[in-house]
């Protein structure tokens, strides 16, 4: 059953190129997309003073590779037109006396606007030019020091705005990624398997099958088996692409990876099969499997919403979201190394999963055609 | 099972989708050995019963004994005995001939040491020599159904459901199909086959007629022909036709009058019209008759008559 099904896999390679080439394309559009992190957010400039200072503050927004600048302006009222045609989310505005202040006060208040229609995005821009600005203050008082020669009372320098917090770049591609990773596993391997038996009854050879002596699970892992091996491809290519191109730092085992993968693939594969054995249209199946696993994996699976910042209702449907336990023993074993035993909570959810979901499998298959 | 009990024995089988009884309470009983033709207009309930019978379909009253298993509570025992080709062609097209053997051998459970032996005897009963290693979407109907055929004997199955086997199949083809089919009988297979080629009917041992889910007559072909008529079979050459069925269709005597080709058959029975008044009789009506004569019913004739409905659901498809 397994050696059949394989060979088909071979005979349709637009399939298997597809099922082997879409988790890595995911993988990209995902890595990149779904990252909080922000690069050359445009930044238009209203330098009143445009002195060596001014400027200077300015190359150091730049530099920092946070903000590209999309335009310099001549008068205030331009910030706005700037940002309602899109050119630029963020505006700095440095007034006329801004070197002279900082000359004479050591300090000197320069405008930061934002475009907050994207709040995130604002959020974490403001984020960055607070860290360029902090960084523009240390070099400040450090030359105040040495022109001055007296350590002054802290007096804010430069002043943008009260503080946010700052995000350091890596921070939330290290977390997601490897979230990235399980939902991927979970959308890919559910749509594979959800066609296998579907595709049987479209072309008539179910009712061939179950006219012979085989069996249920004779069928359930004949199916299964050749599907689980690209499935762990898969997450191989994944996770090597996680390590490889988005340079998310690996610092668990091999071994706990693989166990747990393997785990996971078994949950993945038997929702995809039971849901392709209790729907006998391939296009049927495959939309189903999409609704089941999409919509939970990407809301509830806290990949990107934190799962502990949902409401307590949420928070408890979410423990049935399986590919949550998955996000979570991924991120352990990447970030902290997390070994078998440090996972056990995610690792029985998922193996109650397994267990459950190969039962009900096993079950739904009948050897009838009413 | 002892050796004269029933291949296949049907009582009182039923199977009604929703408020719709395809199978209405089919009684059918069948020797070891025996070839016997299922023949029915399409939806006449063919399919269904052969379904029931190698439990696919769960009956929804009655029952019924296949290889001696009960085919409700003993689906698994009678699946391992029976052989079945499904109505639509239903091996793996992507794969070759070789490989659908080899699986079918596999979930057959046939030994290991026999399957070499076995898909040899497939294929050179199929003819496929020399195509072993063609996808089978690529083969010709014949072919393939032979393949078919092939795949459902691997594990010698004493008893073969075949459901249309040879639709869709050119005239040599389905010569040679049922030869094999005689040479498997010969061995003492079972076999029933359903068929809408009358000419087909003349092959089996046996031929059941269902309509409507009723089995209306089952006996041999000569049986058939001879007693089920109930009157002389007469060919009537005349013009118009369909007025001619008519104006018969309620004169003394006359059994039946359906139409044929460009002819009409009309069955006489006794104490009425004989084939002489014929002429004189439709003259009346106005309608002209050029020749009047005797022919051996067909079974097709047979199977006209007792299909009761109206002229269009009596054309056999």
């Amino acid at each position: 059953m397994a050696y059949k099904e394989m060979l088909q896999i071979r005979r349709d390679p637009r399939s298997l190129a597809i099922a082997l080439l879409m988790p890595l394309m995911q993988m990209a559009m995902l890595g990149y997309g779904v990252s909080l992190d922000i690069r050359h957010v445009p930044l238009c400039v209203y330098d009143q003073e445009n002195s060596q200072q001014s400027r200077a503050i300015v190359d150091q927004f730049i530099s920092s590779g946070w903000f590209s600048i999309s335009q310099t302006l001549d008068r205030q009222s331009d910030i706005r037109h700037a940002m309602d045609r899109g050119e630029c989310v963020a505006a700095l505005v440095i007034p006329a006396d801004f070197s002279r202040q900082l000359a004479t006060t050591g300090s000197a208040n320069m405008q930061a606007v934002f475009d907050a229609t994207d709040v995130n995005t604002t959020n974490i821009a403001l984020g960055y030019a607070q860290g360029v600005v902090a960084q523009a203050n240390a070099q400040i008082a450090a030359d105040w020091n040495a022109s001055h020669g007296v350590h002054p009372s802290p007096v804010g320098q430069i002043d943008l705005e009260p503080g946010t917090w700052f995000n350091e770049t890596l921070d939330s591609r290290n977390f997601i990624i490897p979230g990235v990773v399980a939902v991927i596993l979970a959308l890919v391997g559910a749509q594979l398997t959800s066609l296998t038996i579907s595709r049987e009854w479209e072309r008539g050879t179910m009712e061939q099958l179950i006219s012979t002596p085989v069996s249920a699970l004779e069928v359930m892992f004949g199916k299964l088996l050749p599907y689980f091996a690209i499935g762990l491809i898969d997450a191989g290519f994944c996770l090597i692409s996680a390590v490889a191109w988005f340079g998310i730092p690996f610092r668990g085992s091999i071994v706990t990876l693989f166990v747990t993968t393997t785990l996971f693939n078994v949950v993945v594969l038997g929702i995809g099969y039971l849901i392709s054995v209790r729907i006998r249209s391939q296009l049927g199946a495959s939309q189903i499997a999409l609704l089941v696993t999409m919509l939970p994996t990407t809301l509830l699976s806290g990949y990107t919403f934190p799962i502990d910042q949902m409401p307590a209702p949420i928070q408890a449907i979410s423990l049935i979201v399986y590919p949550r336990y998955f996000v979570t023993i991924l991120r352990a074993i990447f970030l902290k190394g997390s070994g078998l035993s440090d996972l056990w909570m995610p690792l029985a959810g998922l193996s109650c999963y397994a267990v459950i979901i190969l039962w009900l499998a096993a079950r739904a298959f009948r050897k009838r055609l009413d | 099972m002892s050796a004269d009990a029933p291949a296949i024995l049907a009582q009182a089988l039923t199977k009604k989708f929703q408020s719709f009884t395809a199978v209405d309470h089919l009684d059918l009983s069948i020797a070891k050995g025996e070839i016997v033709g299922f023949i029915g207009p399409n939806g006449a309930g063919k399919s269904t019963t052969i379904r029931m019978l190698c439990g696919l379909l769960r009956p929804s009253e009655g029952s019924a004994q296949v290889a001696g298993f009960d085919v409700s509570s003993e689906a698994e025992a009678v699946r391992e005995h029976i052989g079945y080709m499904s109505q639509k062609f239903s091996l793996y097209g992507d794969l070759t001939v070789r490989e659908n053997l080899r699986f079918f051998g596999g979930i057959y459970r046939v030994a290991r040491r026999e399957i070499d032996e076995r898909m040899k005897f497939a294929i050179s009963m199929a003819g496929l020599e020399g195509r072993e290693d063609r996808l089978v979407r690529t083969l010709a109907g014949g072919w393939k159904q032979r393949l078919a055929l092939g795949c459902a004997i691997l594990h010698r199955p004493p008893i073969l459901f075949l459901d249309e086997p040879t639709s869709g199949v050119e005239p040599e083809a389905r010569r040679r199909f049922w030869d094999l089919i005689h040479e498997f009988a010969a061995d003492g297979v079972t076999i029933l086959v359903s068929t809408h080629y009358m000419d087909e009917a003349e092959y089996c041992n046996r031929i059941a007629l269902i309509d409507r889910g009723k089995l209306i007559a089952i006996g041999t072909p000569s049986e058939l022909r001879a007693h089920q008529l109930g009157g002389e079979l007469f060919e009537v050459g005349c013009a118009p036709l369909g007025a001619a069925m008519k104006a018969l269709s309620d004169a003394p005597g006359v059994v039946d009058a359906a139409i044929f080709g460009d002819r009409l058959h009309v069955v006489l029975g006794a104490g009425g019209l004989d084939a002489a008044d014929l002429p004189g009789f439709l003259g009346e009506h106005g309608i002209e008759v050029d020749q009047v004569r005797s022919v051996p019913p067909s079974l097709e004739d047979v199977f006209v008559q007792l299909v009761s409905g109206s002229p269009e659901e009596r054309m056999i498809p």
